[in-house]
Order: structure tokens, then sequence, then C-alpha cells
């Protein structure tokens, strides 16, 4: 059915694994990075949680409630920025953002990234691409933030 | 003039596009509504014949656009039943009205201490002003509180409006939930302890006779472009006392009677409120809108959208995991059917209907703290208007259950 081609063009079945995912749901408790970001489209808060040791990003959680597009977005975010220092976190979400804002080409998105070309759909429908873009903005601010405190 | 749905239909030039491959089903009436060609006509003709600025020419043009912007006023006097034309002041929209009332009547006779009472319900236009009000003046907000049906409950009107109530500002038709207030019941409760009551008629004027003179209130604000009319005129109409009382809310031309370097003094109503050049051309085009809602009769209007309404609401309802929320009773509810999928996010829902052609409205409807008592994030909103028929009702059901295969939402599960 045509339909459902469409529908699943947008809503890729490894998004759909993402989101029922809960392995990165919840947050994390003491925290070194915490973010709270707002989708101004539908009023979704979203708030993430991050544990930082030996200059990496440890642990990476995210809480609150939110379409298919935006917590599949934060539950491969999660699985892509753990283990990875800050500044390579930050070429990544840069990288993401290219992708999904200015159109960059999947095949340009860094190794790590793989699993996020399933939002390419999503470009098709430019009032969700906040919805997928929510989670890292919202991680880059709480770095920003930790960062700040620091200096 | 019999109700006509098909040559209804054919009035409305935007019912003929597609979306996404599909024929247009427009079912966000409570966002805005779609135009008859009359409307976007009326704009063209103004433009190319007698477009001028109003009330400063003496030349022909001037005239001819002095007395059309008039005439729309008249007219909408007429339309809701209001005796005197200048009591009918044109704003861009609802929000400006209200935002209208709290700045020329708020900031001039609302004290510290004094208290301005809400409803749970409320669109933010009706919140924001009033909090701003509250944190410059040290006013005082109460609101009634929501049932969980969506429904207000008399009673509880009765124990937060109260002798020390300066102000009574409510909805009369939720834009998110569709609930139809008892208005009159809830005015009285107001002016029974002498509150100033203020009526926020955007989801009433476009649907039902509205007559503000029975009505009792003191101030009634609604948007044009909910009822046919174009974007960017909005209408506030006020108890020729009070808004002699008021302050003006902006100034510049045209609000002045006499600006000297040390003063002015204000123009008489309704000018004293419509600061610098106004939107004429949409002001003119508005009264066309009202000429249709007029010729076709808003008692068939709604008739036809409640009929609408109850077999959206009764297909929904049907649906496995679908919850219709607001009042069960149809009796209480207006063509808005606010609707949610368990275990799936409106704003799935709503690019999903839109891959079927079928423009639904979903997130919080600018109603937050609704959505908050209701304990959920937002709804999905089908909300119908007099050129929806039966084959919009039948697409809804179709884009549904493409969502409900899709998601593979059964019974009881849901995606998550």
């Amino acid at each position: 059915m045509e339909g459902d081609a469409e529908l699943q063009d947008l809503y890729r079945e490894v998004l759909l694994d993402y989101f029922r995912s809960t392995s990165r749901k919840g947050k994390v408790d003491p925290a070194d990075v915490r973010a709270h970001g707002i989708n101004p489209v539908c009023g979704d808060e979203l708030e993430i949680t991050a544990r930082r040791e030996g200059g990496k990003i440890a642990q990476l959680r995210y809480a609150g409630h939110g379409c298919v597009i935006s917590q599949a977005s934060a539950a491969m975010m999660g699985e892509a920025l753990e283990g990875k220092s800050e500044e390579v976190a930050r070429t990544l979400v840069k990288a993401f953002k290219k992708m999904m804002l200015e159109n960059a080409p999947v095949s340009s998105l860094p190794e790590e990234l793989e699993p996020l070309s399933a939002l390419e759909g999503v470009r098709k429908f430019p009032l969700r691409v906040k919805c997928a873009t929510l989670a890292w903005n919202t991680i880059a601010q709480g770095l920003d933030a930790a960062a700040a405190k620091e200096a | 003039m019999s109700f006509d749905v098909r040559r209804v239909r054919e009035d409305f030039p935007i019912l003929k596009r597609l979306v996404r491959g599909k024929p247009l089903v427009y079912l966000d009436n409570a966002a805005t509504t779609q135009k008859p060609r009359q409307v976007i006509e009326a704009l063209v003709d103004f433009y190319e014949r007698h477009n001028a600025n109003v009330h400063r020419g003496v030349h022909t043009l001037s005239e001819e656009a002095t007395n059309m912007v008039e005439a729309s006023r008249a007219k909408t006097a007429k339309f809701i039943g209001a005796p005197k034309p200048e009591t009918v002041i044109f704003t861009r929209n609802a929000t400006e009205s209200i935002n209208l009332v709290a700045h020329g009547w708020g900031r001039k006779f609302l004290k510290a201490g004094d208290e301005v009472v809400l409803t749970e319900m409320e669109h933010h236009s009706n919140i924001v002003p009033w909090q701003l009000l509250a944190k410059e003046k040290g006013v005082v907000i109460k609101y009634v509180p929501v049932e969980p049906d969506g429904t207000l409950d008399l009673e509880k009107v009765r124990a937060t409006v109260t002798p020390r109530t300066k102000l009574f500002s409510f909805v009369a038709i939720s834009n998110a939930l569709g609930t139809v207030n008892p208005v009159a019941d809830m005015i009285r409760i107001g002016k029974s302890v002498d509150a100033t009551v203020l009526v926020d008629a955007c989801q009433w004027a476009p649907h039902r006779p509205l007559d503000v003179k029975a009505w009792g209130a003191d101030f009634v604000a609604f948007s044009a472009h909910k009822m046919l009319g174009p974007t960017g005129i909005g209408v506030l109409w006020g108890r020729e006392e009070l808004l002699n009382a008021m302050d003006p809310f902006l100034g510049g031309g045209d609000m002045i009677s006499r600006v000297t370097l040390e003063g002015a003094t204000w123009n008489e109503l309704p000018y004293k409120f419509e600061a610098g050049t106004p939107n004429i051309a949409d002001a003119v085009a508005f009264g066309l809108a009202l000429d249709y809602l007029s010729a076709l009769g808003l008692d068939a209007v709604r008739r036809h959208e409640d009929r609408l309404a109850e077999k959206a609401v009764a297909l929904l309802e049907s649906a496995p995991s679908v919850f219709v929320l607001g009042p069960k009773d149809s009796a209480l509810r207006s063509g808005v059917v606010s609707f949610n999928i368990a275990g799936l996010h409106p704003h799935d829902v709503g690019t999903s209907f839109d891959l079927e052609g079928v423009a639904v409205r979903v997130g919080h409807h600018c109603c937050q703290p609704l959505m908050h008592k209701l304990q959920c994030g937002g709804t999905a909103r089908a909300s119908f208007y007099l050129y929806n028929d039966e084959s919009d009702v039948e697409a809804l059901g179709r884009a549904l259950k493409r969502t409900l295969d899709f998601f593979k939402i059964g019974a009881k599960a849901g995606v998550r």
C-alpha cells in the first residue's frame, strides 16, 4: 500500500525500536551535565543528564514524554555520545544538525552517527525537524553550561 | 436559504487543492477557517477600486474606504446584538482585544490585592495578559478548576467568584476540548458580585448566535479569521461607559482629538482605541464574511457541525485505544473533537493524518495549564465548520485506521 510506504519512509523500523527502547531513559544522579529542553511547537519537555569520567561522557540519560521522532533521536544520541570526549560530542552534534537543518547528505554523517540516518525522512516534514534536533540542542546547552560553570 | 453543503463547498476555492496527493480534508477550523470566494474577492476589489486611508482625506477614495470600514463595523454590531456600532473596536485579533482590556481598563482600575478570576481552561491569550498585570500591579489571579470531563461546575464558579473579584474573564467555548460553558449563568454570577465580566467568544461567535445585550457581559472578544474573515482583524465589544472611562491602549494618529506639545485629548469611540492606520481592507472583507454567515444562518451552521462532530466522536470512540476528551454529552460540546491514541504522541498522529490529506491540530492548543490538569501533554483535535461534510468524517476514519494499523495499535497495546 502506497500509504504505508509513506509512513515507513518517515517512521523507519529502527526508529520505532529506539522509541520503544528504555535503556537510556531516566536520569543520571548525581549529574555533571544537566539540561532542560522545550520544543516550542508542541511544548514537549526533555531533560538530559550525564555523568563524566576521565574527560568523557560516561553515561547519558533522557527523561520526558515526546513523539517517536524526538524520543528515538534522544535514544540514538545517548548511544552515540556515551564514551566520547566532550570535544567529539560537540563535533557530532554539529554534524547531526547539519544533516537535519542544512540537508547535508546522509553519507557525510560520521560513522558514530550511522543509525541517525534513519531520521532522513523527517526532513520532508519541516515542522518535525525540531522534534529530531531537540535532544541535540539540549545536550549542547548542557555542555556549554557545565563548561561555563567550570571556567 | 436552506443549508446545502455541496453549494457551500463550491464557494471555498481552497477545498479543490490536493495535499500530499490527496484532496484536502480541512479539520483545523478552531485554529483558523478557510475563506469563501466572496471574502477573497472583497479584498481584491478593495485594493483594485477603493484603496485609500480612512478618516483623513476629503477625496472620493478616502470617503469610500471610510464608509466601507464603517459599514463593516455596523454589520459586526448587528451580528452580535450591539446597539451602537461605536462600541465595536477593531483590533488585530482576540489576543489584542484582551490585552487592550488589560491595559486600558486593568491598569487604570485594578489595584494591589484585587482579584481576577479566570478558569483553568483558558487559552494562553486569556491568562498571560493578566499574569503580566499581576506582576505589575500586585493583582491576585484565581482559577475556577476544570472537572475531569472538561466541564466547569457552577458551584465552584460561585465559590471562586467573590466580592473581592474585580474581573471575571472566561472562555465561552473551549478551543481545546469543545466544552460549551454555561455563559449566561457565569455572567450572572460575575455580575452578582459587581465584577467586570469579559467573555472570550472566539469559538462561540463563528458557530452560535451571539447577543451581547442578552448576555449582559462588559467585554466580548473574538477574531475574524476564525469565522471566514481575513487574518489581522479582531473585535472587542465593550459597554460604552466602560470604554469611555478606560485609558487608550496605543497612542498615535487617529486616536486623538487634539495634540499639543504638552499633551493630548482622546478621540471619541471607537477611534480612541484604533491608533494608526487600521487594517482597512481586512475590516472591509470581514463584512462579507458576516454577510455569508448571516445568509446561511448560524442555527443551520451549528446543526450541521453538531451532526458531523457527533459522527466523529462515535467513530473515534469505537476505535481501539482511542480516547475522546471533553464532555460526553453532545449538548455540552461544540464542533471541536479532541482525542488521544494510547501510546502515540499527538505529533505522530498529526503527521500520519497529514499523509492522508487530513489537517488536524496537534499539541497543547495554547492551553498548557488545561493539558497539565488533564495530565496529557497535548491532544489531536478535529474541528468542524460549515464546509465540512460526511466525506471528511470518512477521511478522518481512514486516517485513523491507517495510523492504528501502521503503529500496530490494538485494543490494549500501544507502541510503547
